[in-house]
Order: structure tokens, then C-alpha cells, then sequence
């Protein structure tokens, strides 16, 4: 393992206002890097400075193995970077952009096409690359433009709300070609998102920016479980006090408060404890309605951490579902 | 899905003349490609200045005549002057593709690819004089319709062509600063229009400068416009041609001189 993407006190005010504030960073290749916060949490302006787009006003960032302010040339070599709002000039068609930033990366005409080949193999695009850009759907325009960003076949990608906007079905067709791209050609990415669910898909790592700042870092797991415990809810058929003493005695069962005709039953481990806790409750003979497994999702993290709730269109959390027998 | 064949494509070093020429014209192509994808672009680009030929020609002819000097028709005079008329409106086109690639991110993208730093203007200015050099020869053809003649012979009348295109070209660069220090296309392109109707009717575009007021004159004969138009005039039909010539080289150079490094210090320092 080498580090890919490391950031020493990486730092960007604008006019004297500090967007991004002393983040340090250390990203392994092959990782995919989740970077959420809410909105003007200074995730762009991170990704920016990065990308070379935009020069730090203190601080270090190496990128591929160069640095980003001494040496952008190398980074951008390095890199591919598909950034928010699909950067694509309606008028022309999806293999004239391939082609043209295939150029401008100083590929060969054979390069280009032995490229377009293995990129269609890739990024699922069809016979649509064919067509003016301006006949895309928005799935459509993301997946060109990640084909875009992958025509020099970089070391790492930078992907800046790569489903802000997209349809569900087309979020996860996107989170299938960042997949694939990161387990068959072992490529680092670095994806922002607002979105919880996305990080918790796709992220071996998230990092947690919030006023220009990284808040917590970890991997999803990780980070739910600083929050605490999971959560089990047990309706019953009848007065669920009575059912108390014989859940408590569960191993690994944290605490149980009857709330009417509801438990509410808190443990470390909610999916080792579920089953035992299924069978107590069927010992005390009152029928159980339904049994629900609530873990803790980044969103409670994100919420804790930055006091706000994700964004309003992020999808809910679904809990897991367990019948009862 | 196999992904054995992929090839890395490192090697080349950044920079360079040759990389920035290369990429400068490959940038140019798709800048052209794009007004070629615009037909309502093309069609009212060609003809609001064959509009202009024929109006002018058929309007005012009569009654300048009488202005010109002996023995010189007005659609003679009238073309070469209005060949810089159309450059001149047409130069705040400049800023408008330059402010969508900005607004859509297309720059973002070029900048963030180790392409040459100066290919992003040079092909957005030299897409631009392609484009003039097309329209030009239109109107000319249209003028040969209605009676316009070189009398120079070919070489004097490519050079007409030539001295109308480098003011443009000066021109775009203007408008290419405009649109790296304003935002939006549509503030651009108003804030050029702003400027360029006076410069362009206080000009010998369409009358002689000596039928003006003293004070007009005195402002319409310093004008770049005034110069270029003489000029290209005075390769197209005859006339003096000295002063003009030079006066045009002097403000086409020292324009590019100002606005290119203009340009270059706004663009990277672009955030």
C-alpha cells in the first residue's frame, strides 16, 4: 500500500474567509474515499485545490506523487477529474469528446481508438456516443462524463457529486461503474457526496468535512458505531412490560424499555442479540407483532457531527426488517 | 470485462510550443465544429452584414455619392468599410463562447488536464478569425452581386481581406479579456455593443470623416476603425494607402500586446 492522495494542513480562505481550514489527509491506492458534508462545507474547494484547479493558501497537497502546487503538470496527468455538473458542450457528440480529450492528453490517433474500445468496455454508454450530447439523459451525461475523465487512464479519479440529481436507477448504475473501476483497474477515487447512503455504498473510507474542517474520519462502520448502539424495536400484542425481565436476561442485551405496547431493546450488537431476543420474547408466550433491527446510519453520525440533517432529498435510511416467527 | 490492454498514457512532457500549438488547433476544430452544429447561428452571423451590403449600397448610395471622391461608386467604398464593421460586431462573439465554456465547466475541464496553458484562448481567437475570414468572403461575393470590383488585383484585395481580419483578431482578444473579467455571456456581449456602435459609426466605415463635425472628425480620424477601414480600402479600390496601413499595424500590435498578457494573467488566475 503507498499513499496516493496526502494533504499536510491544506488550507484555502477567500477574502479572508477560510473555506477549507488545516485538513490533513492520507489516502491509500486503491481506496475509494468518501467526502461528505453539507452543503458550502468547503468539499469543493478541497477537491479543487487537489485537482490543481485552484492553488491552497497554505498547507501541502501531493497528488499521484508530485505536489499539487510545484508540480500541477504531473498531477493532472495523474488524475482524472469529473466535476459537479457534467462539464459537456451539448453540440458535440459523446465519441467527438472522447476523442478530443484524448487529443488533448497527446494520445496517438491508434491510442485514441484503442482507448474508445476498452472505454466502451467500461463505462456503459452504447451506441448513444454516437448522438449530440444534448440528446443525454442525466445518467447518461455522468457516465460520458466519467468515460471522459478516464481516457489517459489515470491513477486516481476525482469525482465531485457524481449522482447529485440522477434518478435512483441511474445513481446506482453510477455507483456500479465507480465499483467496477475501482476493483478491476485498482484506480484510488476520491468521490465527494451529500449523500449518506452514497458514501455508505461505495466508501472504504469516509471523512466528515464541516466548516472547512474533518470532523471524523473512519470507515462507515467505524464511524456508526462511535455513535452507539443499534436499536431493536419489538411490537407486541398486549402490555409489553411483562416481557421485561426475560429480554434483559439476554446475553449482550444493553437495556429495555417498554414504551406501551412497544420494547425497545438497546444492544452492541442488534444482529447477534435479534435472534436470542426473538426466542425470549416466544418464552413468555405473547405474540410478537413485528421485530425491527435499527443500526445506527451515517446520517445519525453526520447529524451528531455537524448538527445538521443530511439533505432533504437524501433518501431515508431503510432499517432492516426481521418477521416474527 | 477484460481491461489487460489498457495502455498508460504518460510520456510526453508538458508544455512546449509544439504542445501548444497542437493543442491550439485541436481546440480551433472544435470551436469551428461548433459553429458548424449552429445553424441559426450561421444563418444570421451571414445575414445581418449581407443585410448591412445591401442596405447601405441601396440607401444611402445616392445620396453619399455626391461625398466620395470622383469617379468612386459607393458600393466600392462602402464594402471594404463595411467588411470591418461586420468583424467588429461580430468580435464580442469571442466572449460569448469563451463565457459558456466558463459557465458549463468546459474550462474547469481543460484546465484540470496537462494540455497547454494558453490553448484554451488561442484556439477560441483563431476558431474566431476562421470564422470571419468566412463571412468576409460571403459579403464580397455578395458585393460582386451588386457591382462592388477589386481594382488592385488579387494580392492587394487578399490583403484587404487580411488587414480586416487582424483587427478582428485584436478585437476578440478584447472581448476575451471582457468575458475573463465578467461574468456571463449576455453582460459581455452588451457591454461590447456599448463600445463598439460609436466606434463604429463615428468611423470612415460608411462616409468620408470630412462630412463630419470638426470635433467628430477629429475623433472619428484617430480611431482604429477609421484606420483599418482606409486601409482595406485603399487595397480594395486604390487610394493612400501608407498612413493607414501603419496606423492599423500600430493598434492591432498594441493591442495584442496589452491583451494577450491581459489574458494570460486573468486566466491563470481563474478559481
Amino acid at each position: 500500500m503507498r499513499t496516493t492522495i496526502s494533504a499536510d494542513k491544506l488550507a484555502r480562505q477567500f477574502d479572508g474567509v477560510t473555506a477549507v481550514d488545516e485538513i490533513d489527509l492520507d489516502i491509500q491506492q486503491g481506496e475509494i474515499y468518501g467526502f461528505l458534508g453539507p452543503n458550502g462545507a468547503g468539499k469543493s474547494t478541497t477537491v479543487r485545490m487537489l485537482c490543481t484547479l485552484l492553488a491552497p493558501t497554505s498547507g501541502r497537497a501531493v497528488v499521484g506523487g508530485h505536489d499539487v502546487a510545484t508540480h500541477p503538470g504531473q498531477v493532472r496527468l495523474a488524475i482524472g477529474v469529473a466535476l459537479q455538473e457534467a462539464a459537456l458542450d451539448p453540440k458535440q457528440t459523446g465519441v467527438e469528446l472522447l476523442r478530443l480529450q484524448g487529443r488533448l492528453y497527446g494520445l496517438s490517433r491508434a491510442e485514441i481508438d484503442q482507448r474508445l474500445a476498452d472505454l466502451a468496455t467500461l463505462v456503459d454508454i452504447g451506441d448513444a456516443l454516437n448522438r449530440r450530447i444534448a440528446t443525454y439523459s442525466g445518467g447518461m451525461k455522468r457516465r460520458l462524463d466519467l468515460a471522459a475523465a478516464l481516457v489517459h487512464n489515470p491513477e486516481v479519479l476525482f469525482l465531485d457529486e457524481p449522482t447529485t440529481g440522477l434518478d435512483p436507477v441511474s445513481r446506482a448504475r453510477v455507483w456500479e461503474e465507480v465499483r467496477r473501476l475501482n476493483r478491476e483497474l485498482d484506480m484510488t477515487i476520491f468521490l465527494t457526496t451529500q449523500y449518506l447512503e452514497e458514501a455508505d455504498e461505495l466508501a472504504d473510507r469516509v471523512g466528515i468535512i464541516n466548516e472547512g474542517k474533518l470532523v471524523a474520519e473512519g470507515t462507515p462502520f467505524e464511524l456508526k458505531r462511535r455513535i452507539g448502539n443499534d436499536v431493536i424495536f419489538a411490537r407486541l400484542d398486549g402490555d409489553a412490560s411483562g416481557a421485561c425481565p426475560m429480554v434483559e436476561a439476554v446475553a449482550g442485551v444493553a437495556g429495555v424499555e417498554p414504551q406501551g405496547n412497544e420494547l425497545v431493546i438497546t444492544a452492541a450488537e442488534g444482529t447477534a442479540v435479534i435472534g436470542p431476543v426473538a426466542v425470549a420474547l416466544n418464552n413468555c408466550g405473547i405474540p410478537v407483532r413485528d421485530l425491527t433491527l435499527r443500526t445506527p446510519t451515517l446520517d445519525d453520525v453526520f447529524l451528531e457531527l455537524t448538527g445538521q440533517p443530511a439533505e432533504e432529498d437524501a433518501p431515508a435510511p431503510t432499517p432492516a426488517v426481521v418477521e416474527a416467527a | 470485462m477484460t481491461t489487460a490492454t489498457i495502455t498508460p498514457a504518460r510520456g510526453w512532457s508538458w508544455a512546449g510550443p509544439k504542445r501548444a500549438l497542437t493543442d491550439s488547433l485541436v481546440l480551433t476544430g472544435r470551436n469551428l465544429r461548433h459553429f458548424q452544429r449552429q445553424p441559426q447561428l450561421i444563418i444570421f452571423s451571414t445575414i445581418q452584414p449581407v443585410m448591412f451590403v445591401l442596405l447601405f449600397s441601396y440607401v444611402f448610395g445616392g445620396a453619399v455619392e455626391g461625398a466620395l471622391p470622383e469617379g468612386v461608386s459607393y458600393v466600392d467604398f462602402l464594402l471594404p468599410g463595411i467588411l470591418v464593421q461586420s468583424v467588429a460586431f461580430r468580435s464580442s462573439q469571442t466572449a460569448v463562447g469563451l463565457s459558456q465554456d466558463l459557465e458549463r465547466g468546459v474550462i474547469d475541464r481543460f484546465r484540470s488536464m496537462p494540455m497547454s496553458r494558453s490553448a484554451v484562448l488561442v484556439g477560441r481567437t483563431l476558431a474566431d478569425l476562421v470564422r470571419n475570414i468566412f463571412v468576409l468572403v460571403l459579403m464580397i461575393a455578395v458585393g460582386y452581386v451588386v457591382g462592388f470590383r477589386f481594382a488592385q488585383g488579387p494580392l492587394d484585395a487578399v490583403a484587404s481581406i487580411a488587414v480586416v481580419t487582424l483587427f478582428g483578431l485584436a478585437l476578440s482578444w478584447i472581448f476575451a479579456f471582457v468575458a475573463l473579467t465578467v461574468k456571463g455571456a449576455e453582460a459581455a456581449q452588451s457591454a461590447g455593443f456599448v463600445v463598439l456602435f460609436p466606434l463604429v459609426f463615428a468611423s470612415s466605415i460608411f462616409v468620408p470623416t470630412e462630412s463630419m463635425p470638426a470635433w467628430l472628425q477629429a475623433f472619428a480620424d484617430v480611431s482604429p476603425v477609421t484606420a483599418t477601414a482606409d486601409a482595406a480600402r485603399a487595397l480594395a479600390i486604390g487610394g493612400d494607402l501608407g498612413e493607414p496601413l501603419l496606423l492599423t499595424l500600430i493598434w492591432v500590435v498594441g493591442l495584442l500586446a496589452i491583451f494577450v498578457p491581459l489574458c494570460a494573467w486573468r486566466y491563470r488566475r481563474l478559481t
